[in-house]
């Protein structure tokens, strides 16, 4: 039973998430470095360069990587705090063991090893191999990615690995599989410079991937219109030409629609449709009732706008289209991404300077993470795991027989599910936090507590990892080499700049230790993270996620090589597509229909009011890592629930009154932000926050049939306020304090002084 | 000191329309060792309740800097590159008279340690040749520290902008907002 072994509070108290905060002085010894070590974020698939400057093996500050080409030094508040995760007093020192009624103590590495494997083959033995499972991250490197695919399938034997991507990218994945046959941003950013409309359809950019936006605003320099699809004004729709304040999960509408103008009024490229795609007659049939009117019925936004839109898009020469989970996290996120693509299709503009399209990518490796076998249905080089050939090839790699390489399993929510189901009684987990990250929380902790047995791999004790009854301390970021994928198609190089500290191991080490005890060692005989890449590399030669050609020697060269790269002499691949020569079966990019169809949760006399949710600048995803550092938690410390003026005047609702917000899952409590950037039938609330904070109490587990995205995007509930308000955040706590509030009063350094 | 690298023909230039709130150049700017982790530039929701529009302001090191002028300490002084420092703290008396003059609002006073803080333009990174850490980490190009015809040519629907009206009092100063294309002055009333 892989309950808490005490109280939530009292786990919060000894492990954290802590704030931490640099000292006044900075770190000792941030001066005079003994390492500058040029790296890369940890967080978003941006992966920004970054140099972190390293004394006596702790990270103690950083400095812009001006050369690096994507960002030239650019940073967002997390990058600019992410260093601050090193020697963070939450960190995990030595492995950890549940012990009821007392918490978890420290145990030596062996025995962990020692509990772990023979509490595999305990439970593979009286239920089946697959009745133990993996979830794993795509905050891990390729290596690591690869690594986890292969121990997955060779050492556990389970057919039940997959990723938390599945929360994150697959509905990109699966309609740009569907529609060119690779699933990658056709270009890279620089193709954002000159193009004459920008049109970000679901996506909070500035928020999510603050440094990508001064790639948007170059094109905006050189008169690009930016069209801007999005339920709230974020900063970015903010400063858009034209925004299009869409309905939740009404999406696929809209793009229809877009689609309906651009056949009504010839804005098509009929040389491309007919020369390079497929499946035009049929789209465009789909699309024939999808006037103006319908569409501003449907999607709540004016036709005027829509019809403005189509306009701009179809007229213009060069484009850029983008989206993100905004349009992926819905039980249709497939069917929301192949719309987009057909308006791309319809008008030719890819596979030319300027002409673009692409999902931004959101975790780090999201990317690379989601190439090499880290998905249930996947083995490397973005090969299917239930095709023969890939089979064969794949087995033939690692040294074993085709009959021994296990067969798709279940994705990541359905992997909670069949625990919940009694079917799935064993976990090891790395680098994922599902508790929080995924829909509907009551369900995922009741599908925890009846593990019979539960390993997480972590740096810090997350909020699911304290569920388990062993965690294994492992590595951050900069304690590995290594390469990740960019949201660009473009491998780069992760530096290792510091030790794990303690008796922590990295994430290889516990791996490749584990892989040995299960008596698979024979296959896990890797010196260090290159080696790694260098089977990786063999393994992707001939997939379409080609790496063959891509060395750890020609990435630090050129700082970073695009994929496809198939062979040593081979440049690289910034855009896709130039040759018009797609990776489909019949060489063709693939129109599909896409009839609009209803989220799966509409708003009713019961639930009459829209929920979505999503991010705030200063936190990443689960926030294990942001929600412990001090001043990104300051600066938004709380989830707060976004609600119009009209909307709050209805229900009597005051600016900070709490509010419960009720779905039918669950009922959780929040200050009310009233802000009129967000539509008037739709509330939001951000998901970095655990247990009651956690707005994923209330998102459900409805699924795309394909992707099996949940619906994270659309949720219907009702409002509740209460007769409690929430106290004002403090103001300027900096200038009052002169600093945060976990350090006492400063000591103003000598430097100082006046200096001219 | 050496100052030689101090690049004279490199200008800072606030671009508000690209400005997205992320307050990554407070952060950045807080690390710097003379600044004990307490940010000199300082990002501001104009109005939540109705928009997303933030307001950033650095230190606009005036020609004629009245922080300087109402300085009774003469704590205040404007360098030879046109830098108006941060006061002197062996003079700074606390008496908050720069922080109630300055028509930019942008020196604070430390209550606790009982002096004036501003802006110095990243004086031991700009005198080493380097860009100010706010302009540098900026992920959007807000802030943007380089020469005037690198960024006319960068931004052609912009002009810098460096004069400013407040009231009767005419203010010009070394950094630039960048404004419309035709703008000549900011008039705030």
């Amino acid at each position: 039973m892989a309950t808490l072994p005490i109280a939530q509070e009292r786990l919060a108290a000894e492990f954290g998430p802590h704030k931490n905060y640099a000292p006044r002085e900075g770190f000792p010894g941030r001066d005079e470095p003994d390492d500058v070590v040029k790296t890369h974020c940890c967080f978003c698939g941006m992966q920004c360069g970054i140099q972190l400057l390293v004394k006596d093996n702790r990270v103690v500050g950083f400095e812009p990587w001006e050369e690096f080409p994507f960002n030239e030094g650019r940073l967002c508040p997390k990058g600019v705090q992410r260093y601050l995760q090193n020697n963070h007093p939450d960190r995990l020192l030595a492995p950890l063991e549940r012990v009821e009624g007392v918490g978890f103590r420290p145990i030596d590495w062996d025995r962990a090893m020692e509990r772990t494997v023979s509490e595999i083959q305990r439970i593979q033995e009286k239920y089946g191999r697959d009745a133990f499972a993996m979830l794993s991250g795509v905050s891990l490197t390729n290596e690591k990615s690869y690594l986890v695919g292969k121990f997955a399938r060779i050492a556990l034997k389970t057919r039940n690995l997959d990723y938390n991507g599945r929360l994150c990218m697959v509905s990109a994945g699966a309609g740009n599989k569907k529609a060119f046959g690779i699933d990658r941003t056709s270009n890279n950013f620089s193709d954002l410079k000159h193009a004459e409309v920008v049109m970000i359809c679901g996506t909070n950019v500035s928020e999510t991937f603050p440094t990508l936006t001064h790639w948007i605003w170059q094109a905006r320099d050189n008169g690009a219109k930016l069209i801007v699809v999005d339920p709230r004004t974020t900063p970015i729709a903010r400063l858009a030409d034209l925004h299009l304040p869409v309905r939740p999960g009404r999406d696929s509408a809209l793009y229809g629609a877009i689609l309906h103008q651009l056949i009504k009024h010839d804005w098509l490229d009929h040389e491309f449709i007919a020369n390079h795609t497929s499946g035009f007659e049929e789209t465009a049939a789909v699309v024939k009732d999808y006037d103006l009117e319908w569409a501003e019925n449907v999607t709540g936004i004016a036709k005027d706008k829509i019809m403005l839109a189509a306009e701009w898009w179809g007229k213009a020469a060069t484009s850029f289209l983008l989206h993100a989970r905004g349009i992926e996290h819905h039980s249709k996120g497939v069917e929301n991404v192949i719309a987009c693509i057909n308006l791309v299709l319809a008008t030719g503009r890819i596979g030319r300077p300027y002409c673009g399209y692409g999902t931004i990518t959101g975790q780090g490796n999201g990317q690379g993470g989601r190439e090499h076998g880290h998905k249930c249905d996947q083995l490397p080089g973005n090969r299917d795991i239930e095709n023969p050939e890939h089979r064969q090839y794949i087995a033939s790699v690692w040294g074993i027989e085709e009959k021994d390489l296990p067969h798709k399993g279940l994705t990541a929510y359905e992997i909670i599910q069949a625990i919940h189901r009694g079917e799935i009684k064993g976990l090891i987990t790395i680098c994922f936090n599902p508790l929080v990250s995924l829909p509907n929380n009551t369900y995922v902790r009741e599908a925890l507590e009846k593990l019979e047995y539960y390993v997480a791999i972590d740096f810090f004790l997350n909020e699911t990892a304290q569920h388990a009854n062993l965690v294994l301390a492992s590595s951050l970021h900069e304690e590995e080499d290594g390469t990740v994928t960019t949201a660009e198609g473009r491998v780069v190089r992760i530096r290792r700049a510091v030790k794990p500290p303690g008796n922590a191991r990295t994430d290889t080490e516990i791996i490749l230790e584990i892989a040995r005890r299960l008596g698979a060692g024979k296959y896990f005989s890797f010196e260090n993270s290159e080696a790694i890449f260098n089977e990786l590399r063999v393994a992707s030669k001939g997939g379409t996620a080609d790496y063959y050609g891509i060395t750890y020697e020609k990435i630090e060269k050129n700082m970073g090589v695009f994929w496809p790269c198939p062979t040593l002499d081979h440049p690289g691949t910034p855009r896709l597509w130039e040759d018009k020569k797609f990776k489909t079966p019949d060489g063709k990019a693939h129109f599909n229909p896409v009839p609009h169809r209803d989220p799966m949760e509409i708003t009713d006399a019961e639930y009459p009011v829209i929920l979505t949710t999503g991010r705030v600048v200063s936190q990443y995803l689960s926030g294990t890592q942001t929600r412990r550092i001090g001043k990104l938690v300051d600066q938004y410390p709380e989830p707060l629930l976004e609600i119009h003026p009209t909307l709050a005047a209805k229900y009597g609702i005051t600016d900070r009154q709490i509010v419960a917000v009720i779905s039918r899952r669950a009922r959780a409590e929040f200050p009310a932000q009233i802000v009129e950037t967000i539509r008037e039938d739709t509330v939001f609330v951000p998901y970095h926050w655990a247990g009651k904070q956690s707005i994923n109490q209330l998102t459900s587990g409805h699924l795309d049939p394909i992707s099996k995205i949940p619906e994270f995007k659309v949720s219907a509930v009702r409002l509740e306020p209460t007769n409690r308000r929430a106290p004002l955040p403090p103001l300027e706590p900096n200038q009052s304090s002169g600093g945060s509030p976990a350090h006492p009063a400063p000591q103003l350094p000598p430097t100082h002084a006046f200096r001219g | 000191m050496n100052t030689t690298q101090f690049n004279q023909n490199e200008e800072f230039f606030i671009d508000p329309q690209r400005c997205i709130g992320c307050h990554a150049c407070e952060m950045a700017c807080a690390e710097c060792e003379t600044n004990g982790q307490t940010p000199m530039i300082h990002v501001d929701y104009v109005d939540r309740a109705t928009t997303v529009q933030t307001s950033t302001q650095v230190c606009m090191h005036c020609e004629d800097p009245t922080c300087a002028k109402v300085c009774p300490a003469d704590a205040i002084t404007k360098d030879e590159f046109g830098v108006v420092h941060s006061a002197n703290t062996a003079r700074c008396i606390a008496c908050a008279n720069c922080v109630m003059a300055c028509p930019f609002g942008v020196p604070k006073k430390n209550q606790e340690t009982q002096l004036m803080m501003k802006c110095n333009l990243c004086y031991d990174r700009t005198s080493a040749g380097k860009r100010p850490m706010c302009a540098t980490v900026c992920p959007t190009g807000a802030l943007w520290y380089g020469t005037r015809e690198k960024m006319r040519q960068l931004r052609p629907n912009s002009d810098p902008v460096n004069n400013f009206q407040f009231g009767m009092q005419m203010v010009k100063t070394k950094v630039n907002f960048m404004m419309p294309k035709g703008a000549t002055i900011l008039v705030v009333d």
